[in-house]
């Protein structure tokens, strides 16, 4: 069973191209990272599911229907940024609101109880503390008994404790059965949660696979040194050389320090550093990107 | 209840939360009748009617105006107003939802220009010219409502605000609410009659006293009323396809 699918999507936002014939499936019980920079095209995917943008060209089809249509949302659960809480009205106001556009929606205490809002039940949105409107934000993508979650980039900007408790509730909903799809540009986030990940850079899937399938490209780091003359090492995804330093990507960097000493490279200065995923991206894609389409 | 109905709920209670927000809107028209109505034509009974039914008017465009032009304007800067575009109903419970909101504001933004002519003047209605009266509030609301959402889904909020403060002072004194039906200056004898508020006033006096309105500023409500209807549905799709499409 399909609830959410994207076909060859592109999405163009006048000259710039934000996704690239993308396809995406999550299927019923999935728990689906989506995992990228910031600007990659997470974003935009995920509004072109949930139904707030329309494709440039493709498809998308979100529980066996157009995603614009209400009645594809009836089972789709979507939280709102935090900052857009409407500040004047109390917790259980904004709970209710929402509710009322569900025909079966979670009793508003057992909602809060499940997301430790009890006690918040009479505070104005406004007057919560960060930590406080992110679980209110995420309770709400709850409230309708959904069976597809939509998550965009959940725990940005909260604390280590508040972000798992966040995750537990996140897994709590997917051990009952239900379908998660969330970005993230966390590589922990996505780790911690989710089993399959969808690596996305310049508005194109470049990776679809197991967390440690991905982690295995995306765990890059960076081995970085002065030497003349390097031989051919193996394990290196790329090679650059910069103001008279090389550096080098691999995704076993012990290796790699073993290897050069072993082959006796005259090398000096050396330093082994994690890069982010940005870079590792950059890394991994540089070869196989396809120079951005004129329109 | 009817979504339309939920949505208008929680608007009225983010607007009644802040109250000098309701405040605002009734505060002209209140001070506008304690300055000019009661001191001059408080004891003529059908000068403080017209004057009265004037000031309701103003009421009614300057609530209109405010609410939906500055109202709308910040919700579209809100990321809330997404959200809900992600529940499963579409645009029109919320759009709904705001009328109604906006004509509850608007009836009680006009509660103390009532009292006030209840209280201190000689203005008096029978009790068929007070319901026909209300009736012609929520007519004469439509052309405002829709300059509002003009107003509303054209512009950024900051600028919003700006334009509907420039045009609701024009709008008042050269529509003639300002003055006596017939007392006017020459000049605005010449321009009310093709400005809305002019045709709105004028239904209201018919609702509430025996005037005969001019045909020509009834034509031309209509008229604006098309038009304004025209610039707001251009604004609105505009809005959608910047944001939604």
């Amino acid at each position: 069973m399909i609830l959410a699918r994207a076909e060859q999507v592109s999405r163009r936002y006048g000259e710039v191209l934000a996704l690239d014939r993308v396809d995406l499936t999550v299927r019923a019980g999935e728990l689906v990272g989506l995992l990228g920079p910031n600007g990659a095209g997470k974003s935009t995917l995920l509004n072109l599911l949930v139904g707030l943008r329309r494709p440039t060209g493709g498809r998308v089809e979100l529980l066996g229907g157009d995603p614009h249509d209400p009645a594809s949302r009836r089972q789709l659960g979507v939280t709102p940024q935090e900052t857009g809480l409407p500040g004047t009205l109390r917790v259980g106001e904004v709970v209710d609101f929402v509710s009322a556009h569900y025909p079966d929606p979670v009793p508003r205490g057992e909602l809060l109880d499940r997301f430790g809002l009890t006690d918040q039940v009479r505070r104005q949105a406004g007057g919560l503390s960060g930590g406080q409107r992110r679980r209110l934000a995420v309770a709400l993508a709850f409230v309708g008994r959904p069976r597809l979650v939509v998550l965009d980039e959940p725990t940005t900007g909260l604390d280590v404790e508040a972000r798992h408790a966040l995750w537990e509730a996140i897994r709590e909903f997917h051990a009952g059965g239900g379908t998660v799809l969330l970005s993230s540009h966390y590589l922990e986030e996505v780790e911690a949660l989710a089993q399959r990940v969808v690596v996305i850079g310049h508005g194109r899937v470049l990776a679809d696979d197991s967390v440690a399938a991905v982690r295995g490209i995306v765990g890059v780091r960076r081995v970085s040194l002065v030497a003349d003359d390097l031989p051919t090492l193996p394990g290196v995804v790329a090679t650059e050389r910069v103001d008279g330093r090389v550096h080098l990507l691999t995704t076993d960097a012990d290796q790699l320090v073993r290897d050069l000493v072993t082959a006796g490279v005259a090398f000096r200065d050396l330093e082994v550093r994690p890069t982010s995923l940005e870079e590792a991206f950059l890394a991994i894609t540089a070869g196989d990107r396809p120079a951005p389409t004129p329109a | 209840m009817p979504l339309a109905l939920v949505h208008a709920r929680y608007q009225l209670l983010e607007i009644i939360r802040i109250p000098v927000a309701v405040v605002g809107s009734a505060f002209f028209p209140a001070a506008a009748m304690l300055f000019f109505v009661v001191p001059f034509a408080g004891d003529d009974p059908t000068g403080a009617t017209y004057a009265t039914a004037a000031m309701v008017t103003f009421a009614v465009m300057s609530a209109n105006i405010f609410q939906y032009g500055v109202g709308v304007a910040e919700d579209r800067d809100q990321p809330w107003n997404p959200y809900t575009r992600t529940l499963p109903a579409g645009p029109a419970p919320r759009l709904a939802g705001r009328v109604l909101a906006g004509l509850v504001l608007t009836y009680l933004s006009m509660v103390p220009v009532v009292v006030i002519a209840a209280v201190a003047t000689a203005a008096r209605v029978s009790a068929v010219q007070f319901l026909l009266g209300l009736v012609a509030v929520a007519v004469i609301s439509v052309p405002f409502t829709l300059l509002g959402l003009a107003i509303g889904y054209s512009l950024p909020s900051k600028a919003a605000i700006v334009v509907a403060q420039v045009l609701f002072f024009p709008l008042a004194f050269g529509g003639g609410l300002l003055s006596a039906p017939d007392e006017a200056p020459g000049f605005i004898q010449a321009i009310a009659p093709y400005l809305p508020t002019r045709g709105a006033v004028e239904l209201m006096w018919a609702a509430v006293t025996d005037w005969q309105p001019d045909v020509r500023t009834l034509v031309m409500l209509v008229v604006w009323v098309v038009a304004l209807a025209a610039v707001a549905g251009w604004a609105y799709r505009r809005d959608e396809g910047r944001r939604f499409s």
